[in-house]
């Protein structure tokens, strides 16, 4: 597979293909060099990555590469069987679910899926899901509360799809049901924001207990290029819409929408997909080990607190 | 002598506006040229083909109430401007130019009220204030009125109207999707009747959200509602749109709401609702007393 890169990414990958030829050139006095390149790498990595603007961290959260709900399943799981549909109408591709094994731990796990190649896109609708993946995603969420699995969710959507379909079966509808009924689902919830948490599509999966968001996702109410080419007028001007959106991972965190910001190895994940899932893995149970043992009522109300302390605004109420 | 031509220069024509300001209204539905007066005293509903004229927040809590009940919760909650948001215009501005403009400090107005003689929680969504976007004050108004209908035990209406989420409060106006979802399912908890009462248009968050979690669904006729806009679906999708596509009809034949009312049949049938709702709610409450008294004689004894 050939590497695909983003511009501001160029300058690592040259340094580690200079790298990778020394290396294959063998030579003694070569692996002097190669350590001191490799320095020079961790340096330019750690430089070129931490210095991002909103509008880069956009584009690393829609990298090609980026690893998705699926590649994290099985990068973190293992053992997981998908369970399909909604027993409503049919089978949302967008999104993915299904019982998962880690170690001796039985979970519920769900998440959009953008797909890797475009044929696989298409398929899965960039991860676009139609009120079928909500009500999907709802039913799984029920049968763990049922069974007492903990809930591990993973986000990662441009957001709910807008199509004459999807109005006419109640994409509304769905998101709300959601939204609503995850404040009684009484097992612990834990939400991975891994790339773009696009608005109520996203949201409608992104309520939990703990929420963890990686060092590149983005979290917003409407895409850049939306909000740009409602505020500005103009769709170019997406980058201003990305700085002012304010959606980067340490914004969220200090809006108090995520409790917990996961730092990318290597500066982002593509670049090294397995150290970043392991990461992932041990937040997540080191999480969901501190719900576990609450109290259905203490878990469900702290839940809903956390929710109602969200907001800023000024002046008393009477 | 030529009837089509001026003959002579200089004859003005009146300005072309046949209708002098303020004292005739033409309905943009079907162009029925409508005396003011009268057409407020029809809840500024066409009397030809039932368009309903968007009001603001006040004038539907006075239709839906009875003279003067109606307390104000929580009107000094002003928006603030956590992300420093600024595009042409800064956020600040165009709140105050918003408050300006309505005489109101937010999208929405809460209280307490009575409704023929019953006692409510009611919310009513303001169009007028930028759009009736959901920030962070929509978002608390409709905590604390839902908190307030569960801690005297009486209903929630809400009134919605709303292009959605406040894109200037960003990520925190997307939680409050969630905020108000925690509020009303504390309300269902709890066996409090919601009835959701969707005006034009209501899209975006606040569809996916309240507006959709009533009891009981009641929309205006022809409203809006869906949760992408048309434009959007009609530009991102590059799908052609069926007639009367996200309109309260086309909401109806799928399922979506139970009802479609105008305005002036409102009163009543929220009258029928909370009646019937209200009663099982009461026995329900006596059976978790029950309920209660039990495990007490069984500590007793």
């Amino acid at each position: 597979m050939g590497v695909r890169m983003l511009e501001f990414e160029s300058p690592v990958y040259e340094l580690e293909g200079r790298i990778e030829k020394l290396k294959r050139g063998g030579c003694s006095e070569s692996s002097s060099e190669v350590a001191r390149l490799e320095e020079r790498l961790q340096d330019l990595e750690r430089r070129i990555y931490r210095d991002l603007s909103p509008w880069d961290r956009v584009l690393l959260a829609r990298h090609p590469q980026r690893p998705t709900t699926r590649d994290y399943i099985s990068m973190i799981c293992d053992d997981f069987l998908e369970l399909h549909g909604d027993r409503c109408f049919g089978d949302d591709t967008a999104i993915i679910g299904g019982i998962a094994r880690i170690e001796e731990k039985r979970l519920m796990v769900v998440g959009h899926e953008k797909g890797r190649n475009t044929k696989e896109k298409i398929r899965r609708n960039f991860g676009m899901a139609r009120p079928e993946g909500f009500r999907k995603t709802l039913r799984l969420m029920r049968m763990a509360e049922k069974y007492s699995l903990p809930i591990v969710s993973f986000i990662d959507t441009p957001g709910a799809y807008p199509g004459v379909g999807a109005e006419e079966r109640g994409q509304s509808r769905a998101i709300a049901e959601n939204l609503k009924e995850i404040f009684d689902i009484a097992t612990p919830v834990v939400v991975v924001i891994i790339g773009e948490g696009g608005s109520g599509g996203a949201l409608a999966l992104a309520v939990g207990d703990r929420v963890l968001m990686l060092e590149n996702a983005v979290y917003s109410v409407i895409s850049p290029e939306g909000c740009a080419a409602i505020l500005w007028k103009s769709k170019e001007r997406a980058p201003d819409a990305a700085a002012s959106l304010r959606l980067t991972a340490r914004d969220c965190l200090e809006c108090g929408v995520v409790d917990t910001v996961i730092e990318e190895l290597h500066g982002a994940s593509h670049r090294d997909p397995e150290g970043n899932a392991a990461v992932v893995k041990r937040e997540l149970l080191a999480f969901i080990k501190e719900l576990e043992d609450l109290p259905a009522d203490v878990l469900l109300g702290a839940r809903r607190e956390k929710y109602f302390s969200i907001g800023y605004f000024e002046g008393k109420g009477i | 002598m030529n009837w089509l031509k001026r003959a002579k220069q200089g004859i003005k024509t009146w300005r072309k506006r046949d209708i002098p300001d303020g004292l005739w209204e033409k309905c943009p539905s079907c162009g029925e040229i409508l005396y003011r007066k009268e057409l407020i005293k029809l809840l500024s509903v066409c009397p030809k083909c039932r368009y309903h004229f968007r009001i603001d927040a006040f004038t539907y809590i006075g239709i839906l109430t009875d003279r003067n009940s109606f307390t104000e919760m929580d009107a000094g909650l002003v928006s603030g401007d956590p992300l420093g948001f600024r595009d042409s215009r800064k956020y600040r501005d165009r709140v105050k130019d918003a408050r300006r403009k309505t005489g109101m400090n937010s999208a929405i107005a809460t209280g307490t009220a009575r409704l023929d003689g019953r006692k409510v929680v009611l919310a009513v969504m303001n169009f007028g204030f930028m759009g009736g976007s959901m920030g962070s004050v929509v978002g608390e108004k409709i905590t604390r009125a839902a908190r307030r209908a569960v801690q005297e035990r009486i209903p929630l209406i809400i009134v919605s109207s709303s292009g959605g989420a406040r894109m200037q409060e960003s990520i925190l106006s997307l939680m409050q999707m969630a905020k108000t979802s925690a509020a009303i399912a504390l309300v269902s908890n709890n066996a409090i009747p919601y009835i959701s009462i969707i005006t034009n248009p209501t899209t975006g968050g606040v569809a996916a959200s309240f507006a959709f979690q009533g009891d009981v669904i009641i929309a205006e006729p022809k409203a809006l509602i869906g949760f992408a806009g048309p434009r959007v679906i009609r530009e991102t999708v590059g799908e052609e749109l069926p007639e009367g596509f996200q309109r309260s009809e086309f909401l109806l034949e799928h399922g979506m709401i139970d009802m479609i009312r105008s305005r002036q049949e409102l009163k009543g049938v929220l009258g029928f609702v909370l009646d019937s709702l209200m009663r099982g709610a009461a026995t329900r409450v006596k059976e978790e007393h029950r309920e209660h008294d039990r495990t007490t004689i069984s500590l007793i004894r």
